[in-house]
């Protein structure tokens, strides 16, 4: 064999190792005795779930575990399916690519940081997936990643590639950049400064996707046509538009930062305008405004619970946004957008039993299911049914309860965050550092 | 048309009339049927409480109901006294965001003179939101600097800040300086401590014992030359003349404080200026609970939305600390340490009940505890005879979130209880 004939047969066998499909079986185990919110199929008040390699096989009664598979008593628990948030900025190196307005090719998935401690906070609150989003700096800022919290996995095993493509888009305060200081000498104010700019080069970018796209098209249909001209001057790739014709085509779905029922109003206007799919406003803290429209829609929205007042646009934001909004039938999330109030989504969520009336089961939906069907991925998790990846909270209180504190996280039937065990290695660390040291050695 | 205008003033009168009516507390108020939670001594499972003059008149399980009182049917609500915030911001800051509506932190890092209650917007938005979440008093705190001004302690109810005011002055606020740099909260970021390094701490420790002292002598200076006449007044010394109070004994000292060591320097500060003193903050508390105890310097806990400012500590630490000061036997109160949020003071006792703080203790540290901290549980922070009748009827656990509450008194007032929330909220109910 020469060397070049070895060379190619190497390169092709770690090709063909590198295209076999990541296989991550993920764990077993059988959760005993716990009252089940599955919050699809109702509640089970003394229920068994047996996960199998990462799968909920079996829900029920008097589940026996399989040999060799780890039970977890949940007896007087509540076992619940783990908890989404569906707008957060954790686990990444870098949120906002702020120097410019449209910015659509900057990927938040590209700067995954699987050594965030935040992920190990958010387990600590039950939460199990994230959409870690690009920031609100500019109009179009750059497409989303959705996460799970497998702590200590590289990145790549993180992301759940089942998830809709997700662009982040952003009205406002924040794209027109009122809480900059224009200094004299210094750069010029960034275009646009009002919400009529934002409307418009949201506007005047979609133009120039739909005449990227046109040309593109003409571009394949010479090339391909049965009598191809002869001179046919190839098109220029351009990232950024390639970006927002996946929009245009319905390859990609809308997630736009609003607060002001205007300006959501207005993009909701640009969505049919242009044709491209809004899943979910962000934040949409006057939502109540619109609640009509929104359901007429089918725009859900993922907001805060109630932190509200902190910017102008936000000084209408009532805690009865999120309860009255699902009432009306909107699709309604709680995110967190902080590493600090993602460990207690749970709580938020239990507000709207007080802000909306919702029942216990609508509140949990909010940060379960809800979330799910915004990220799409409602078919694998997002509830306790058989057939969905095995992602778990154990709570030791009712989940809506206030009272309430996560004991267990589990992703795919690996335990990745165990509240007895946690407490038992502090325990050991703080003996261990008070235990007088073994003198001898200098 | 004589007449018609006889009769139109006579309407306009008797409804003139009604509407004061209306606005004056009734005389006497029967709280009929409820489930009554006192906090001091025993729950009553179905009783009534008499409330005459805005005061508590009687509480019990078989207490008359005197001829002539309007009686409020209670049965299947629980009856809690009004619930008291810690520290918050209630009335100094409407949008933090925007400068405008922010005045709790003066510029500058010495302003004894500065006092909460001067600046109180008593018609702030979020104090209907509190109030119509069970909590009727709330110590309002200016912050920022070394010594950062005089708190207040308000009801939520009023139509001026005067009005409000419980005690216009409740306590010197002082933002200990902080040894511990570095990462994590504590003397770097999270608002709070400074961000005094090691060294920095230490001069500005001196700093304000020679603040202190030169009060001391700034006093006998002037008592000196009140007596006799030999030698004149001396020239005002502002930062002096405020810190009078302090240094006499009459208005204690409230010092935000974070981390251990900070926390033990502040003990030892406290002890050596001879202070009233309690303590805001206290993060790592858990750590010196012995010696916090030992000091009897009650703690209001700060907002458990936060992270834990030293990550090694646990990422659980901000709800354990509370649990763990009063297992040693410090006095705890919580706090929302808020404006926009200052309505959940009751989910940071409830968080703490969740890992492990005795419920009833939760309930305590939200009513009782306050008030014997800020010197006022003769008039407030439980349901006994005597005692302004703060009361609030829910329909369930007053730390619960999913509970709602029903009518809320303050100083025996059936209080308007509708907000910029339940505003907002009707008038879209109508598109």
């Amino acid at each position: 064999m020469n060397a070049r004939l070895k060379r190619l047969w190497i390169a092709a066998l770690i090709l063909a190792v590198a295209s076999l499909p990541a296989f991550s079986a993920g764990g077993s185990l059988l959760i005993k005795n716990g009252t089940l919110l599955t919050v699809t199929k109702g509640v089970i008040a003394k229920g068994d779930i047996l996960v199998l390699d990462g799968i909920i096989r079996q829900i029920g009664m008097n589940i026996q575990a399989p040999p060799g598979v780890q039970v977890i008593d949940a007896t007087g628990k509540y076992v619940i399916p783990g908890i989404i948030d569906s707008h957060t900025h954790i686990a990444l190196n870098g949120t906002n690519e702020g120097s410019e307005a449209i910015t659509p090719e900057a990927d938040v998935g590209t700067v995954v940081n699987a050594d965030d401690t935040a992920i190990l906070t958010a387990l600590g609150g039950g939460v199990t997936m994230v959409h870690t989003m690009h920031g609100s700096a500019n109009p179009i800022g750059g497409p989303n990643v959705v996460l799970k919290m497998k702590w200590g996995k590289p990145s790549e095993d993180m992301i759940v590639n089942e998830a809709l493509r997700t662009l982040k888009f952003a009205l406002g305060e924040n794209v027109k950049q009122s809480s900059r200081t224009i200094l004299p000498g210094g750069p010029p104010p960034r275009y646009p400064q009002t919400r009529m700019g934002t409307n418009a080069i949201i506007r005047r970018e979609m133009l120039k996707a739909r005449v990227y796209m046109e040309e593109w098209d003409r571009y394949n249909k010479l090339k391909t046509s049965k009598t191809p001209p002869k001179i046919l001057v190839p098109l220029r790739k351009d990232l950024r538009m390639e970006v927002l014709a996946d929009l245009l085509r319905g390859k990609m779905v809308a997630r736009c930062h609003d607060y002001q029922a205007t300006e959501a109003l207005e993009f909701m206007g640009l969505a049919k305008e242009f044709g491209f799919k809004i899943q979910a406003l962000e934040h949409a803290w006057e939502a109540y405004k619109i609640a009509d429209e929104l359901a007429a829609a089918k725009i859900g929205i993922s907001v805060f619970a109630d932190s509200w007042a902190y910017k102008m646009e936000a000084a209408e934001g009532i805690a009865y946004d999120a309860g009255y909004c699902a009432k009306k039938g909107v699709l309604v999330s709680i995110n967190s957008d902080s590493a600090e109030r993602i460990r207690r989504l749970f709580n938020d969520a239990g507000k709207t039993m007080k802000f909306g009336g919702l029942n216990e089961t609508e509140a949990l939906s909010l940060v379960t299911i809800n979330p799910a069907i915004q990220l799409g991925v409602d078919k694998i998790v997002g509830s306790l049914e058989v057939g969905k990846q095995g992602d778990i909270a154990i709570f030791n209180e009712h989940p809506m309860s206030a009272y309430t504190r996560c004991d267990m996280t589990i992703i795919e039937g690996d335990v990745y965050f165990d509240r007895a065990q946690y407490l038992k290695e502090r325990e050991e660390a703080a003996k261990q550092a008070q235990a007088p040291k073994k003198g001898g050695r200098p | 048309m004589r007449k018609r205008i006889t009769l139109f003033l006579l309407v306009a009168g008797l409804t003139a009339g009604l509407i004061f009516a209306q606005a004056k507390p009734a005389k006497v108020i029967a709280i009929k049927g409820a489930r009554i939670v006192p906090v001091v001594g025993d729950d009553i499972e179905t009783g009534t409480i008499i409330i005459k003059d805005g005061k508590i008149e009687a509480v019990g399980r078989d207490v008359a109901i005197p001829a002539g009182a309007e009686v409020v049917e209670a049965k299947g609500l629980t009856a809690y006294p009004g619930m008291i915030d810690g520290y918050s911001l209630l009335g100094l800051q409407e949008i933090s965001g925007v400068n405008e509506t922010v005045d709790n932190r003066e510029t500058g890092r010495i302003n004894p003179q500065v006092r909460a209650i001067e600046a109180l917007r008593s018609d702030s938005m979020h104090i209907p939101i509190s109030l119509a979440n069970g909590i009727t008093a709330a110590l309002v705190a200016p912050s920022g600097g070394l010594i950062s001004g005089q708190s207040t302690l308000i009801k939520l109810y009023g139509w001026t800040n005067r009005e409000m005011a419980i005690k216009a002055s409740a306590a010197m606020q002082i933002e200990f300086p902080a040894i511990r740099g570095g990462r994590g909260g504590f003397g770097g970021g999270m608002g709070r401590g400074g961000g005094a390094g090691a060294a920095d701490a230490t001069r500005l420790i001196a700093e304000l014992k020679e603040l202190f002292n030169k009060a001391r002598s700034y006093e006998k200076r002037k008592a000196f030359a009140a007596k006799t006449q030999t030698v004149g007044l001396p020239g005002l010394d502002e930062t002096s003349e405020f810190l009078l109070p302090v240094i006499k004994g009459d208005l204690p000292v409230m010092i935000s404080v974070h981390s251990d060591r900070d926390i033990k320097a502040a003990l030892a500060f406290v002890k050596d200026e001879n202070l009233k003193a309690m303590f805001y903050g206290v993060e790592q508390g858990w750590k010196v609970a012995d010696e916090l105890k030992k000091s009897s310097i009650p703690v209001i806990i700060g907002s458990t939305y936060d992270m834990p400012p030293v990550w090694e500590d646990g990422y659980d630490q901000l709800y354990l600390n509370p649990v763990l000061l009063n297992k040693a036997g410090v006095k705890i109160a919580f706090s929302s340490s808020s404006a926009s949020v200052a309505w959940n003071l009751p989910y940071h006792a409830a968080k703490a009940a969740a890992f492990g703080l005795d419920k009833r203790e939760a309930l305590k540290a939200v009513t009782i505890y306050p008030a014997e901290i800020f010197g006022v549980d003769k008039m407030m922070g439980s349901i006994e005879r005597g005692k302004a009748a703060n009361i609030v009827l829910s329909d369930g656990d007053i730390l619960e979130t999913r509970t709602n509450i029903k009518k809320v008194y303050v100083d025996g007032r059936d209080c308007d209880l509708s907000n910029k929330y339940t505003e907002l909220l009707e008038k879209y109910k109508k598109k």
